[in-house]
C-alpha cells in the first residue's frame, strides 16, 4: 500500500476541518465533533507512517517548486513522525480538554477558537515533515500566524499585549531564519534536510560558520525558549489554558526545540558542529537556561507562570541533550520531548481545571483543594513527581538518558545541571503538592471536582506518563524509535 | 582657460538658465513664480539641444540649397535636434497649460498662490 | 500576423479608446467608465497574449513606418517590456473596474474627462515601456505624467496643490531626463537603445556619457520616487481620489523603475555605469535609506492612504535595491516584487477607497472592529494583503523578499540584508496594528459590541477586484518558481 500522500493528508486534515468547523458555529456539538474527527483522522494517518518510521524509513512527497530548484517537499522521516505522533496524540485530548475548559469559562468567540487549533495542528504536522528549510519556514511562520488568535483570546489589554510580543520575538525569528536559510543555500547549494548536515566536506571559515549558527539560534532558539529570547514564554500564558497546554508545551515549543535537532542533526551535521566547537555555545546557553529557568519559577506566585518558567527549563535540558553530540544525549533529549509534553500537559490541563472550577490561579490561593479536586491533584503530583525526576514516571527515563549522554561526552557540568535542577523542579513543584493536600483549605465549600470533559483527559495523560514510564516501548515503540532516530544522525 | 568659457558659452547658457530656473522653483513662493521657473528650464534644455545642432560654417536654417548637394553634410546644420525639439516645446506648452489650470483651481479654493499661505491653510 | 504589430495594438488601443470616451461621454457620461474597462481589458488581453507568444518566440521590434533603426523609431517588445506591460495593464483593467462606485461618490459628473486621461496616462505608461528610442520614451514619459497630475489633482481640496507640485518637480525631472538624452545624442549621433548600447562600451570613460546617466538616473528617479527625490509622493497620492491613487500608485513608480532596468542594465551595463563612480552602490544606498525612511514614516501615520504612501516609497526601494545589486537574484527579486507589489499595493488602495466609500474616512485611529463584520470580504482582502506585505509565506512577498535577500548574500552585501529584514518587521509593525483594530475588540473603550454590525459589504464591482488581487498574491506565492525562471531567462548577462 502506498504511503507517499499520508503525510500531505495529515496535514491537511484539519485545514480542511476548518471549513466545516466555520460552517457550525452555530451548532457547538457539531463543531466540536468535526474537531474531534478530524483530531483522530490525523493521528490515525500518522500512525500508519509509524511501522516504516520505527524501520528508519521515510516517506517522501515533492509537491511544486516554491522557488526554482527549491520544492515544496514533504519527507516523514522517523524524527518527524515521533513529533507527530506526540503532537497528533495529545491534541486529541486537549479537543476533549478544550471543550470542557471553553464551556466550563464560558469562553468568547469558540469558532475562532477551534479553527485556529485546527490550523496550529496543520502546521505542526507540516513543520514535522517539512523536507527543506523553506518548506519548514512556510510551516514555521504558518503556525506563528495561527496561534496569534489564540494567544490573544480573551482580548483584553494583557492578552492583546502578549500577543504584540509574541508576534515580535516570533515574527523576528522568522526573519533571521530566512536569512539563515538563505546563507546555507548560497553556501551548500541546498536546503534539504540531510542526516549528517549539508557542509560536510565544505571547509568554510569559522566566522562564516559562526554567523550562520547564531542566526539558526535566534531563530529557533525564540521558539524553543532558549534564554534569553524566552520572553514570550511567560507572557503567552495570557491564553487560555488548553491554549497553553497544547501549544506552550507540545505544538510551539516543541516544534522550536525540533527545529534546533533539524539544524543540529540535519543542517550542520554533528560532526562539523562539534569540528567548529559550535555545540559548546548551545551547552552555555541550555545550561544556563536551566538553571535560571528553575529559579525565576520559585519566585511566581502565578500558577500559569510557574509551569511556563519550568517548561522554559525543560525545553532547553533537550536542548541539552541535543548539544552534547552524543548519540545517548541526543535519544535523552528526543525522549523528552514526548516525556515533557505528556507531563507538563497534565500540569497545565490541572491548572486550567482548577481556574475553571474554582476560580483560582495563585498558588497562594491553593490550599487545601485536594480535599474538593482530588483527581486533579493526584494527577498534577504525577506529573509534578515526573517532570523532578523521579521514577516510574517517563521524565525519569529521559533524564536518565540526558545524564548517559553527559557522560558519555566526558562531560561533568552537564550532569550536575541535571541533578541540580532536579531538585529546584522538587522545590518548586512540591510545595504546591503541599498546600494542595496538607493546608486548610478557604472558600471550598460546595466546590467538587471539575468537569468530565476536562479532568478525564488529565488523568489519562497522567496515567500515560507513568505507562510510558514503565515500558516505553507501550504502544508505539517510542523508546526505538527515539534510539535510532539518535544513532542515525552519528 | 578663455577658451573654456568663451569655446564653450552655448553649454554655459544652458547651465546658466537652468540654475536661475532652478533658483525660481526652489526659492520663489508665488506657485507662478515657480512656474516661470520651470519655464525657463525647458527653455535651457531647448537651447542646449538647437546649439548642438550647428557646426561651424553651415546654413543656419536647414532649407535646401541647390548649390550645395545633401551628402555634404558639413554644410547644413543637423535637423534632428530641432524637430526633438518642436516637439519638446509643444510638450512645455501643454505642461505650462496644465500647470496653469491646477494653478487656478488651487486659487479658487484657497484664494492665494502664495506657498507659505497655503501650507498653513492646508494643515 | 497579430503577433509582428503587437507592440503598435498595445498603444494603439489606449489611443483609440481615448477618442472613443469623449465621443460616447458627452452623449451618455456612464459609458465612460465601461469603455474604459474594455479598452483596458482588451490592451490586458494584448499584453497577456504578447507575453505568452514572447515566451515561445523571442522578442519582436517593431518599426513605425517601416523606417529601420536607427532612423526609425521602433517599439521593442522583449522579455523585460513585455513583462511590465503585462503587469500594469492587468492590474490597470482591474482598478478601473473598481472605480464604478469611486467615481459615483468623488467625481461625480465628471467621469467623462476622467476616463480619458485615464486612457492618455496608460497609453504613456506602455509607450515608455514599449519604446526603443529615448527621445521618444520623454515624450511618452511627458504624456503619462501630464495626465497624471491632472487625475491627482481630482479628490480633495489639496489635491491640486499637491498635483502642482508633483508638476514642477515631476517636469523638472523629465527635464533632466531629456539634457541626459541631449549629452548622449551627442556623444553617439543615436536615440535608439539597442544601437546606442552597442556604441556605449567604446566610451566607457568619457565624462559626457557620465554626466548623462547621472542625469537620467536623477530625471528618473524622481517619477520612482528615490530616496530622497520621493517628497511629491506622500501628498500626491494622499489627497487624489482614491481611484486615481489606485491607478497610479501600483502603476507610475514601476515604470519609471523599469526605465532604470533599461538604462542602467541594458543601455549602459553594469561595467559603463560604475566605471567612473560606484553609481550602483550609491542608488543602492539611496534605496537602503528610502526602504528604512518609508517604513519607519508609515508607522507614525493616522491616515490610511498616507501610511499606505509612504509604503510604497518604502517599496520601491526594494526594487530599485535589487536593480542596485546587479546579479540574477536580486535582478529576478526586483522584478518578482514588480508584479507582487502592484498587485498588494493596488489590493490595499482599492481597499482604502471601499472603507472610505463607505465609512466617510480612512482615519486608523477610527478603525473598530465593527468593521469585521460590515466589510467580511473587504477586510479578507485587506488581510491577504498586509500578510504579503509583511512577507509571511506562503504568499507572493515572501518570495520577493527570499530572491532579494539572496541577491545580497551573493554580494556579500551584509547591510541590504539586515534592512530588508528590519523593514520586514517595521512593515509588521504598520500593518499588524490595523488588523489588530479591525479584528478585536478595543480593551479600553467600551464601544458597542461587534455584533451589532450588520453585513454592509461594498458593492461587487469592488468586492471582485481587491479578492481576486488577494486571490492572485497566494497563486502567485504558490507559482512563483515559474514566473522566476521567466525572470532569470530575462536577465540580461
Amino acid at each position: 500500500m502506498t504511503l507517499t500522500y499520508i503525510p500531505l493528508l495529515a496535514i491537511l486534515v484539519s485545514l480542511v476541518a476548518v471549513i466545516p468547523i466555520m460552517l457550525s458555529s452555530k451548532k457547538p456539538n457539531l463543531r466540536e465533533f468535526w474537531t474531534i474527527l478530524a483530531g483522530v483522522v490525523k493521528f490515525g494517518l500518522v500512525l500508519t507512517l509509524l511501522p516504516g518510521a520505527i524501520e528508519g524509513r521515510s516517506v517522501e512527497l515533492h509537491l511544486m517548486d516554491l522557488a526554482p530548484g527549491i520544492p515544496l517537499a514533504l519527507n516523514a522521516d522517523p524524527l518527524g513522525v515521533y513529533f507527530a505522533i506526540i503532537a497528533s496524540g495529545l491534541w486529541i485530548f486537549t479537543s476533549f480538554y478544550s471543550i470542557g475548559y471553553v464551556r466550563g469559562a464560558g469562553e468568547h468567540k469558540q469558532t475562532r477558537y477551534f479553527a485556529s487549533f485546527a490550523i496550529c495542528l496543520s502546521a505542526t504536522i507540516g513543520i514535522a515533515f517539512s523536507a527543506n528549510l523553506v518548506t519548514f519556514i512556510l510551516f514555521y511562520e504558518m503556525l506563528t500566524i495561527a496561534t496569534y488568535p489564540l494567544v490573544i483570546h480573551n482580548e483584553k489589554k494583557e492578552a492583546i499585549q502578549a500577543g504584540r510580543k509574541y508576534l515580535a520575538f516570533t515574527l523576528t525569528a522568522g526573519l533571521l531564519l530566512v536569512a539563515a536559510s538563505a546563507l546555507v543555500y548560497h553556501y551548500t547549494g541546498s536546503v534539504e534536510f540531510t542526516p549528517g548536515g549539508l557542509f560536510t566536506g565544505l571547509e568554510l571559515p569559522h566566522t562564516t560558520m559562526l554567523v550562520i549558527f547564531i542566526l539558526f539560534l535566534g531563530a529557533v532558539g525564540v521558539k524553543a525558549g532558549i534564554m534569553p529570547i524566552h520572553g514570550w514564554l511567560p507572557a503567552a500564558m495570557a491564553a487560555p489554558t488548553p491554549v497553553s497546554a497544547l501549544l506552550h508545551a507540545v505544538a510551539v515549543v516543541k516544534s522550536g526545540v525540533f527545529a534546533v535537532i533539524r539544524v543540529v542533526g540535519y543542517v550542520f551535521g554533528t560532526d562539523v558542529l562539534g569540528a567548529y566547537g559550535l555545540n559548546d555555545i548551545l551547552i552555555v546557553l541550555a545550561g544556563s537556561t536551566i538553571i535560571l529557568a528553575s529559579l525565576i519559577a520559585f519566585a511566581q506566585d502565578n500558577l500559569k507562570r510557574r509551569l511556563a518558567y519550568s517548561t522554559v527549563g525543560h525545553l532547553s535540558y533537550i536542548v541539552l541533550g541535543v548539544a552534547l553530540l552524543t548519540p545517548l544525549g541526543m535519544q535523552g533529549g528526543i525522549m523528552h520531548i514526548a516525556a515533557h509534553a505528556t507531563m507538563k500537559i497534565t500540569l497545565f490541563f490541572c491548572a486550567g481545571a482548577i481556574y475553571v472550577n474554582l476560580h483560582r490561579t495563585e498558588i497562594s490561593n491553593l490550599n487545601g483543594i485536594a480535599k474538593v479536586m482530588p483527581w486533579t491533584m493526584a494527577a498534577f503530583t504525577v506529573g509534578s513527581l515526573g517532570l523532578a525526576g523521579v521514577p516510574p514516571i517517563n521524565g525519569f527515563f529521559s533524564k536518565w538518558y540526558l545524564a548517559l549522554g553527559s557522560l558519555e561526552g566526558d562531560m561533568l557540568i552537564p550532569m550536575f545541571i541535571l541533578i541540580i535542577s532536579g531538585l529546584l523542579n522538587a522545590g518548586y513543584f512540591f510545595p504546591i503538592i503541599h498546600r494542595a493536600y496538607f493546608k486548610k483549605g478557604e472558600g471550598l465549600e460546595g466546590y467538587g471536582e471539575a468537569s468530565p470533559l476536562m479532568v478525564v483527559p488529565l488523568v489519562l495523560t497522567a496515567i500515560l506518563s507513568i505507562l510510558f514510564g514503565l515500558f516505553p516501548n507501550l504502544f508505539f515503540g517510542l523508546f526505538d524509535l527515539a534510539n535510532s532516530i539518535a544513532l542515525s544522525l552519528f | 582657460m578663455v577658451d573654456f568659457f568663451i569655446g564653450h558659452y552655448a553649454y554655459w547658457f544652458t547651465i546658466i538658465l537652468l540654475c536661475i530656473g532652478l533658483y525660481g522653483i526652489l526659492f520663489k513662493k508665488n506657485l507662478v513664480k515657480k512656474t516661470i521657473g520651470l519655464a525657463i528650464i525647458q527653455a535651457s534644455v531647448v537651447l542646449f539641444f538647437v546649439s548642438i545642432a550647428s557646426k561651424t560654417g553651415d546654413a543656419t536654417v536647414t532649407v535646401r540649397d541647390a548649390n550645395l548637394p545633401v551628402d555634404q553634410v558639413a554644410n547644413y546644420l543637423n535637423p534632428l535636434p530641432h524637430t526633438l525639439m518642436l516637439t519638446a516645446i509643444v510638450v512645455g506648452v501643454a505642461t505650462l497649460g496644465v500647470a496653469f489650470t491646477l494653478l487656478i483651481a488651487i486659487y479658487n479654493r484657497y484664494d492665494t498662490l502664495d506657498e507659505k499661505e497655503l501650507i498653513d491653510k492646508i494643515q | 500576423m497579430i503577433e509582428s504589430h503587437l507592440p503598435a495594438y498595445i498603444a494603439l488601443t489606449f489611443v483609440l479608446f481615448s477618442l472613443l470616451i469623449p465621443a460616447f461621454g458627452i452623449w451618455r457620461n456612464e459609458l465612460s467608465q465601461p469603455i474604459a474597462v474594455l479598452g483596458s481589458g482588451i490592451a490586458a488581453a494584448l499584453s497577456l497574449y504578447g507575453f505568452i507568444n514572447y515566451l515561445s518566440d523571442g522578442a519582436i521590434r517593431y518599426y513605425f513606418g517601416g523606417w529601420e533603426p536607427p532612423i526609425g523609431i521602433e517599439f521593442v517588445y522583449d522579455g523585460l517590456s513585455g513583462f511590465f506591460v503585462m503587469v500594469i495593464n492587468v492590474v490597470a483593467f482591474f482598478v478601473l473596474i473598481h472605480s464604478h462606485h469611486i467615481g459615483k461618490r468623488e467625481f461625480p459628473g465628471k467621469e467623462m474627462p476622467y476616463y480619458t486621461l485615464a486612457m492618455l496616462m496608460m497609453l504613456g505608461f506602455n509607450g515608455m515601456i514599449l519604446t526603443g528610442d529615448l527621445f521618444n520614451l520623454y515624450v511618452f514619459l511627458e504624456i503619462s505624467s501630464l495626465s497624471g497630475y491632472a487625475l491627482l489633482s481630482i479628490g480633495n481640496k489639496p489635491a491640486p496643490y499637491a498635483a502642482f507640485r508633483y508638476l514642477i518637480i515631476g517636469t523638472f525631472g523629465g527635464t533632466l531626463y531629456l539634457l541626459g538624452v541631449g549629452f548622449l545624442y551627442t556623444v553617439t549621433g543615436t536615440l535608439n537603445i539597442i544601437d546606442m548600447s552597442a556604441m556605449l562600451p567604446q566610451l566607457f570613460d568619457n565624462n559626457a556619457v557620465f554626466v548623462a546617466l547621472i542625469l537620467m538616473i536623477v530625471g528618473i528617479g524622481v517619477k520612482a520616487a528615490l530616496f530622497p527625490l520621493h517628497g511629491w509622493l506622500p501628498d500626491a497620492y494622499t489627497y487624489a481620489s482614491s481611484s486615481s491613487t489606485a491607478l497610479i500608485a501600483p502603476i507610475g513608480t514601476k515604470v519609471a523603475a523599469y526605465i532604470l532596468f533599461r538604462i542602467v542594465l541594458w543601455l549602459f551595463g553594469i561595467e559603463i555605469t560604475d566605471a567612473i563612480a560606484p553609481l550602483s552602490t550609491i542608488i543602492g544606498v539611496l534605496a537602503a535609506i528610502g526602504i528604512l525612511y518609508g517604513s519607519i514614516m508609515a508607522i507614525a501615520q493616522t491616515e490610511l492612504k498616507r501610511m499606505l504612501a509612504y509604503s510604497s516609497v518604502s517599496q520601491i526601494g526594494y526594487i530599485i535595491m535589487g536593480l542596485s545589486l546587479a546579479n540574477p537574484w536580486g535582478f529576478a527579486g526586483a522584478l518578482l516584487h514588480v508584479l507582487n507589489h502592484a498587485v498588494m499595493k493596488a489590493c490595499l488602495f482599492m481597499v482604502s477607497g471601499q472603507l472610505r466609500l463607505k465609512e466617510g474616512h480612512s482615519d486608523i485611529s477610527r478603525f473598530d472592529d465593527s468593521y469585521r463584520k460590515k466589510y467580511p470580504w473587504t477586510m479578507a482582502a485587506f488581510t491577504i494583503s498586509a500578510i504579503s506585505m509583511v512577507g509571511l509565506p506562503p504568499l507572493a512577498g515572501f518570495f520577493s523578499k527570499w530572491y532579494l535577500v539572496l541577491g545580497t548574500i551573493d554580494n556579500s552585501n551584509w547591510l541590504f540584508l539586515a534592512v530588508i529584514l528590519i523593514s520586514s518587521l517595521l512593515n509588521a509593525v504598520y500593518f499588524f496594528r490595523i488588523l489588530e483594530k479591525v479584528y478585536m475588540k478595543n480593551p479600553v473603550s467600551g464601544q458597542k459590541e461587534a455584533s451589532d454590525a450588520t453585513r454592509d459589504e461594498a458593492p461587487w464591482s469592488m468586492i471582485i477586484p481587491t479578492s481576486v488581487f488577494a486571490l492572485g498574491l497566494i497563486i502567485i506565492g504558490f507559482a512563483n518558481a515559474v514566473i522566476v525562471s521567466v525572470l532569470l531567462g530575462i536577465y540580461p548577462l
